[in-house]
């Protein structure tokens, strides 16, 4: 299996590529990536750079171009595709139909993958976009048990890819609007969530208050660790329960998944974070190869060692990580 | 105004409810002015309170009472015999087919027309235009974009291709692998004991300083306040939008189909069918997204003077 690791800067991609990733994915600073933050991402010239590195060293680079232009912008978007084209990417990360349908009869030689962000959930979804659009794989949104992905890999006309290890979205990407119904921007129409252009934090005499435009998402008592107002993880009230009704902040860890994930054939496990540091990129590449490379030599004895999972403790989202919808029990 | 007068259209309906409950909410539609009605469970292949045989009988029931009868798909698709009973959905030929997924779409692209849902996601000229190469006879606006986008889109709109918008209803904002009905009850999806049967406008959640928020309905969160585009019918109209989709409630559905027919034909005024109709919403209006803000945001009170975008 292929190891896809996140860069949202220079330091960050040649971390991935020292540390051993198969590919590294970047996306540009505008909305046409689903990491749309201030100070993140690359510019031409960037961009140029960290591609000769990553080939130099036999690592494949992958643009995301993954959110939903409108007519308004359409022209970013289809920029975006020409700039990714001539600068050489080894793959475009794509979710938009008309995107796709640009980039093929613009660059009928460039490999388009299905961004998760596509929603493709079933071998029919995936050969939708094989048969008109000839994507050579997709990213499975992070919803199917790990029976379902055995299932569509096993049917699939192209390899899948699947996450890994970061952040856990509890909705099918690509279609959920939490974000803009707050906020006005979700991933899909500006490349982020719950967007920090939106959030408020407030001392009270209740404690430590967190809102995305004025919707109180959480509240911390003194000695209680605060998180990032991400919306559908905040604590809320549900027939009078106060609690986390949708998530915890948790993060998605599947390392001691790999045996099973690479017997169903998957091609690439992917890495999120992009937002993240290129300290975290060093270290979740790192013991993701290590893994990989156990995994690979032999499956039948591969454990997930202590080491890792305390390294990946460190850098996860709240401390703390889940099977997420792998794992049947938490659905 | 020339433009023609769009038509009414009945979404699917988006909770658990009973057989019965359904059988006397569908009598009670067929006497309504409503013209297209869609028809099918969209949320969660675990519900059966009618089978794909009831659905049928029902659908002809419909299109005898004179109505447009639409067999919709789920939208989350996760079993492979899910993916099974979405085929046979497709390849049946008594009724045109709503496709929420691309699995969907991709059974019928080719084969026959087909209209897709708001969660198939049609944000520009390039995509309208490739699935109406392939077969699009209407499409409905995913929610959050707004009427600009909506104009820009309708300016550039294929030949033969009819718009839809999600005029009226709690909007479905997200789909996920959990069912949270059953998290708020501490249980397992698989062992969830149909609870969403409870709550038949879902279960609603609130923030911790008791904002109503937004809804549960099993694996889909709503918003709690219902999508209101009364007031912009005159703007609807001149988009040259061709259907107005309406979401069953609970109650007052007819009531509300009555209003919104009655105000695009000229019987009742705007003004005085926002205050009826504010009367029959859960916890109130939003329509954020139409005017390019927040979706949960709500501009207008009735009789508020529009703001220039």
């Amino acid at each position: 299996m292929k190891l896809v690791c996140p860069a949202g800067n220079l330091p960050a991609l040649k971390a991935a590529v020292d540390q051993g990733a198969d590919a590294v994915y970047i996306g540009f600073r505008d909305d046409t990536n689903a990491r749309h933050f201030a100070g993140l991402n690359f510019d031409e010239r960037r961009a140029a750079d960290g591609i000769t590195y990553a080939h130099a060293c036999g690592t494949q680079v992958y643009a995301a171009l993954n959110t939903y232009p409108q007519p308004a912008g359409w022209a970013r978007w289809q920029a975006a595709v020409d700039r990714a084209a001539a600068l050489g990417v080894d793959a475009l990360i794509v979710a938009d139909i008309g995107v796709m349908d640009y980039a093929v009869q613009r660059w009928p030689d460039l490999h388009l993958h299905l961004s998760v962000q596509g929603s493709a959930t079933s071998e029919a979804a995936i050969s939708f976009y094989h048969e008109h659009f000839n994507i050579r794989r997709a990213v499975l949104p992070r919803v199917l048990s790990i029976g379902q992905v055995r299932q569509v890999a096993a049917n699939s006309p192209v390899p899948v890819e699947v996450f890994g290890f970061g952040s856990l979205c509890v909705m099918v990407e690509g279609r959920c609007l939490l974000s803009s119904y707050v906020t006005g921007r979700s991933p899909n129409t500006y490349g982020a969530c719950s967007p920090a252009s939106a959030v408020q934090w407030q001392e009270t005499d209740a404690g430590l208050e967190t809102r995305l435009n004025g919707v109180l998402i959480d509240r911390y008592a003194a000695d209680e660790p605060s998180g990032y107002p991400t919306l559908c993880k905040g604590r809320f009230r549900v027939s009078g329960n106060t609690c986390y009704a949708i998530e915890e902040p948790t993060s998605l860890n599947t390392l001691a998944l790999l045996p099973e994930l690479q017997d169903m054939g998957v091609e690439a496990i992917k890495l999120e974070g992009r937002q993240r540091s290129p300290a975290y990129v060093d270290r979740v590449t790192r013991v993701w190869r290590a893994a990989l490379d156990a995994c690979r030599r032999d499956p039948k004895h591969y454990r997930p060692q202590d080491s890792w999972l305390a390294e990946l403790a460190q850098v996860a989202e709240g401390s703390q990580t889940t099977l997420g919808a792998y794992h049947r029990p938490w659905q | 105004m020339n433009d023609p007068v769009p038509r009414l259209s009945l979404g699917p309906v988006l909770y658990l409810w009973s057989r019965e409950t359904l059988l006397d909410f569908y009598a009670r539609i067929a006497d309504t002015p409503v013209e297209i009605v869609y028809l099918g469970e969209t949320v969660c292949a675990k519900r059966r309170s009618l089978t794909s045989g009831d659905w049928l009988v029902l659908a002809h029931r419909l299109r005898e009472a004179g109505k447009q009868v639409l067999l919709s798909t789920l939208t989350l698709l996760e079993a492979g015999s899910e993916l099974g009973g979405l085929r046979r959905l497709c390849e049946q030929q008594d009724f045109p087919v709503e496709a929420n997924d691309m699995a969907a779409v991709y059974y019928l692209a080719g084969v026959r027309p087909f209209v897709t849902g708001p969660a198939v996601n049609i944000y520009n000229a390039r995509t309208l235009a490739v699935l109406a190469r392939l077969g699009l006879q209407r499409w409905v606006l995913p929610l959050e974009l707004s009427r600009d986008t909506l104009a820009d889109l309708q300016a550039g709109r294929p030949a033969g291709v009819e718009t839809e918008v999600f005029v009226y209803g709690r909007l479905p904002l997200a789909w996920s692998a959990r069912c949270f009905t059953a998290r708020a009850h501490g249980l397992p999806k698989d062992a969830c004991l149909f609870r969403c049967m409870d709550y038949p406008d879902g279960l609603l959640l609130s923030t911790r300083e008791d904002a109503p928020f937004l809804v549960l309905n099993g694996i889909q969160t709503q918003s709690a306040r219902t999508m209101n585009l009364l007031g912009e019918l005159d703007a609807l109209r001149r988009l040259r939008v061709d259907v107005l989709r309406i979401s069953p409630q609970f109650t007052g559905t007819a009531e509300v189909i009555e209003l919104f027919h009655a105000c695009l034909h000229g019987r009742r005024s705007v003004a005085g069918a926002q205050a009826e109709l504010a009367g029959l919403m859960p916890l109130g209006p939003c329509d954020g997204y139409w005017n390019g803000g927040a979706g949960m945001e709500c501009r207008q009170p009735a009789g508020a003077p529009e703001r220039v975008p």
